[in-house]
């Protein structure tokens, strides 16, 4: 292909995904706020007199603002030692380990609710503490559902980086603190930021957590657009108050996309089996500890609580609400039907999203040399992590006034939904891959190009294995986030063919005790559904990747 | 060529934008004339379910093709229905009650429809709706909590504040769940729109709970129900008593004392194109076979009277004799402003 070829070829790859995010998420999303400033005769701003007024929109902000940045600070804290101990480490049991810490990230935050509200009731297993209904509460359920994300995303980068850049420093004498602030820590930072970022905008967005575990006696901004869209339709103070969270959002983008251009360098990558050491009880001994704390406290016991509860029916212990689930199954569907809406849903939502996102992590990863160019792109990277950002409530409800005429009459129809869920785990895949194309060394690419390898041979022969690697990893998160989304599928949920969180959600809904085991049990199946993918598409990855 | 990508992106971004400009005016398309169609669509709350043999015999015997949407809430449904009445949802809506009737008629949502078999409903008239069920709203007790403890078990909301039931009782939020709206309602049907915020700065000191939703309520904080929380009062429904049988008595009990009256409606949406389909699914939704399914599968009353009810019932889901009332009007007027109201005040 010709220069002018490529360039037409690259354009492409970019409006496919753009055109996908504009009509899906930018165009629905930003329908609803601009319907909050025009009052019927022309525009006005006076949802934000009113907003910014009201010393709770404050409060909100505020709350957002702090509950978000200390999610991120403690997720970055207890789960780099975890990203060491499961990826650069080997030790009996790390497989089922990195399965397991993935499983919260696919609750819906009503089991969630329900797993966390048990420990922490006043008569609960962690009662003591006085938790409930408390800020710390709140976050500990952040931590639980975003550890994963910096384990996984900082590990699979430290799985890969060269340790004998490390081992030149231990050899020239620097002690392993040394090595790890001054070598391994530079080195994983693209991947660290990427993480955070990732983490800042869960948690910064999270309604159902902050709802059910702060009792409403905490809001964020997420959860007052939920309430005046939802309850009130006051469109227009929703308006403004999802302005406010775009411009954080952005602010949050920005500084992230600051430190990682910063930051990024380029790295010699291995396939990991390479640089993982085995387990040494004196050398592990601290990450190891702190991994298991954080997993038993956050992980293992609610987890453990909610299948404990799940073989229970009154006070006996039964299989029951299991047998019952699987044979006769509730509200109208059965087990198995849901099970497979979910699976079909999750694999048509993770294809999109996996295709789309490659492109857009194979344009952004360009070098070009001018800068406005590379600006261009990496305002392109950010556009794609919008959709984390946003209220799934106004996407939802943005759904309902754009995608309502032929041929895109779409709210009723089951398309929808995995074109939702797609929308949310694109940034994820984004975020997964793109650090790991750039984190090519170009020297390679250039060495390519001088030995006379075209555009597309670089791409087929260095490139893509390169992106290969991280599909795995980006995979299992697009899944998973599918399999448990619960926030715009709600909107567009089809009482007759219901998703799994859709079908526990309405059986928590319920009274009586064949309900409410049985929800235990649905959710204890999806939580193993999760934990299953994870680990399998932990092992999708190939192991004949280019190294060198 | 990195200037080419960026003039690309950059026309894309404009015709992204240049899409959304138009979206504010969007849907003039007013009410088109009812034209027949074999479709139907069903908007209901997410909490709606009916046997499927149910379902397929209205499919077969109006030769409908149905599809049923759930949106949300009783609350969510009436909003989204009004944000999008110029293009519909769907043909009909069931799941709309009291607390939001009166916003679903005055925004212009609905049609008129009077069903044939609607005569013995008198006395939940709402304009444009028919109503298909209703219950009550109560306090629910944990009678073997009281037993054990010794102490009687509360009967009025004014007890609810006496300091012998200190950090007994767990309610639902008003701005996130709709029986959370339904008991702030039966709080200022009982202490009035100047007294109600008061009452429940009593309730507060009197250490009640306010959880998110129902579920958090019942099954985490409620001793009676299989969750085994610590707090033996919840707010729930005067039939949640039905499912809590154990032998041949309820270890729970409603306190109908306490109790709010809400009533589910069925309307035909304005816009739609199939008004006679949507006219036979509300004349469905009162024939006997779905007004007999009702109790069992909405946990309410059907709105006909000499429906058959399940035989644990009468014993353990009788309906308050006393419900409070706010009327239908004075809640649509200020609904928006007591939410915000307690949520300044308690939330």
């Amino acid at each position: 292909m010709n220069p002018w070829g490529w360039r037409v070829a690259w354009l492409l790859a970019a409006a496919v995904p753009l055109a996908f995010l504009t009509l899906f998420f930018a165009w629905p999303a930003a329908s609803l706020v601009l319907r909050g400033f025009h009052d019927g005769d022309g525009w006005t701003l006076s949802g934000f007199q009113t907003v910014f007024a009201s010393p709770r929109t404050w409060r909100a902000v505020g709350f957002t603002l702090t509950s978000a940045t200390a999610s991120t600070l403690l997720c970055l804290l207890l789960g780099l030692p975890g990203a060491y101990l499961l990826y650069r480490t080997r030790f009996a049991g790390q497989g089922a380990l990195r399965a397991l810490v993935s499983v919260p990230f696919v609750l819906p935050t009503v089991v969630v609710g329900v797993a966390f509200g048990a420990l922490l009731r006043e008569d609960g297993l962690l009662g003591w503490a006085g938790l409930s209904g408390t800020p710390a509460a709140i976050l500990g359920a952040m931590v639980f559902f975003n550890y994963s994300v910096v384990v996984r995303t900082v590990g699979s980068m430290w799985a890969r980086l060269d340790p004998r850049l490390e081992q030149a420093a231990a050899t020239l004498g620097a002690s392993p603190l040394r090595v790890l602030l001054g070598v391994t820590l530079p080195a994983l930072a693209p991947a660290i930021v990427s993480a955070a970022s990732l983490v800042f905008l869960f948690s910064a967005s999270s309604y159902g957590i902050v709802m059910v575990l702060g009792q409403g006696s905490y809001s964020s901004i997420e959860t007052e657009i939920w309430f005046l869209t939802t309850q009130l339709l006051d469109l227009r103070s929703a308006a403004a108050l999802s302005i406010t969270q775009l411009v954080i959002v952005t602010l949050a983008l920005w500084l992230s996309s600051a430190a990682q251009t910063r930051t990024t360098a380029s790295l010699r990558l291995q396939p990991d089996s390479a640089t993982s050491r085995r387990f040494d009880r004196r050398r592990d001994w601290a990450p190891m500890a702190l991994t298991l704390g954080v997993t038993v406290v956050l992980l293992v016991a609610p987890l453990g609580n909610l299948l404990w509860l799940s073989l229970h029916r009154g006070d006996r212990l039964t299989l029951a609400n299991y047998s019952q689930l699987a044979s006769d199954g509730a509200m109208g569907t059965t087990l198995w039907a849901a099970g497979r809406t979910s699976l079909v849903t999750a694999l048509a939502a993770t294809g999109m999203a996996v295709a789309l996102g490659m492109l857009v992590s194979l344009v952004a990863s360009r070098r070009p040399r001018s800068t406005s160019a590379r600006r261009g792109l990496a305002a392109l990277e950010s556009l794609f992590l919008l959709p984390l950002g946003v209220s799934a409530v106004t996407v939802g409800f943005g759904y309902l006034i754009t995608l309502n005429r032929p041929p895109l009459d779409l709210r009723s129809s089951l398309v929808l939904i995995p074109i939702a869920q797609a929308v949310v785990a694109l940034p994820l895949i984004v975020r997964i891959l793109l650090p790991v194309l750039r984190a090519i060394d170009p020297r390679q690419l250039e060495a390519a190009s001088t030995l006379g390898s075209g555009p597309l041979r670089v791409l087929l022969r260095i490139e893509l294995p390169h992106l290969w690697r991280g599909l795995g990893l980006a995979t299992g998160f697009a899944f998973a986030t599918s399999l448990g989304e619960f926030g715009a599928t709600s909107f567009l949920a089809r009482p007759d063919n219901p998703t799994l969180p859709v079908l526990i959600f309405r059986l928590f809904g319920r009274p009586g005790s064949e309900t409410y085991g049985m929800a235990l049990a649905a959710s204890v199946l999806l939580a193993g559904l999760a934990g299953i993918t994870m680990a399998a598409a932990e092992r999708l990855r190939p192991q004949e990747v280019t190294t060198w | 060529m990195q200037r080419m990508i960026v003039a690309g992106l950059t026309a894309v971004a404009l015709l992204a934008l240049s899409a959304c400009g138009g979206a504010p005016s969007s849907g003039e398309a007013g009410a088109p004339s009812p034209t027949q169609t074999d479709k139907l669509t069903v908007v209901t709350h997410d909490a709606f379910t009916l046997p499927d043999e149910l379902k397929a015999k209205f499919a077969d015997e109006t030769g409908l093709e149905v599809t049923y949407v759930a949106p949300g809430d009783t609350g969510t449904l009436v909003n989204q229905l009004v944000l999008t009445k110029d293009s519909p949802l769907g043909d009909v809506v069931y799941g709309i009650d009291n607390t939001f009737a009166s916003r679903a008629a005055s925004e212009g949502v609905l049609v008129d429809y009077e069903s044939p078999l609607a005569a013995s409903t008198q006395e939940f008239a709402a304009p444009q709706l028919t109503p298909i069920d209703f219950g009550d709203v109560c306090i629910n007790a944990d009678t073997a909590w009281f037993e054990a403890a010794g102490i009687e078990i509360p009967s009025t909301l004014d007890d609810l504040t006496d300091p012998v039931y200190k950090d007994l009782l767990v309610v639902t939020n008003p701005a996130s769940s709709a029986p959370g709206l339904s008991f702030l309602l039966a709080t200022i049907g009982a202490k009035g729109e100047d007294g109600y915020l008061d009452y429940w700065q009593a309730l507060s000191d009197n250490g009640t709970k306010v959880a998110s939703g129902w579920t958090e309520a019942y099954y985490t904080d409620f001793s009676g129900a299989d969750g085994k929380g610590p707090r033996p009062l919840v707010l729930s429904y005067s039939t949640s008593p039905a499912y809590t049988v154990d032998g041949d008595t309820s270890t729970t009990q409603a306190l109908l004392g306490t109790c709010f009256r809400a009533v589910e409606y069925a309307g035909v949406l304005h816009g739609t194109t199939n008004e006679a389909g949507a006219q036979k699914f509300i004349d469905f939704m009162l024939s006997p076979e779905v007004q007999a399914a009702i109790p069992e599968n909405l946990y309410m009353y059907p709105v006909i009277a000499d429906t058959p009810l399940p035989k644990d019932w009468a014993r353990f889901a009788p309906l308050s004799e006393v419900p409070f009332e706010v009327p239908a009007e004075q809640i649509g007027q200020h609904r928006d402003q007591w939410i915000r109201d307690w949520t300044e005040a308690i939330g």
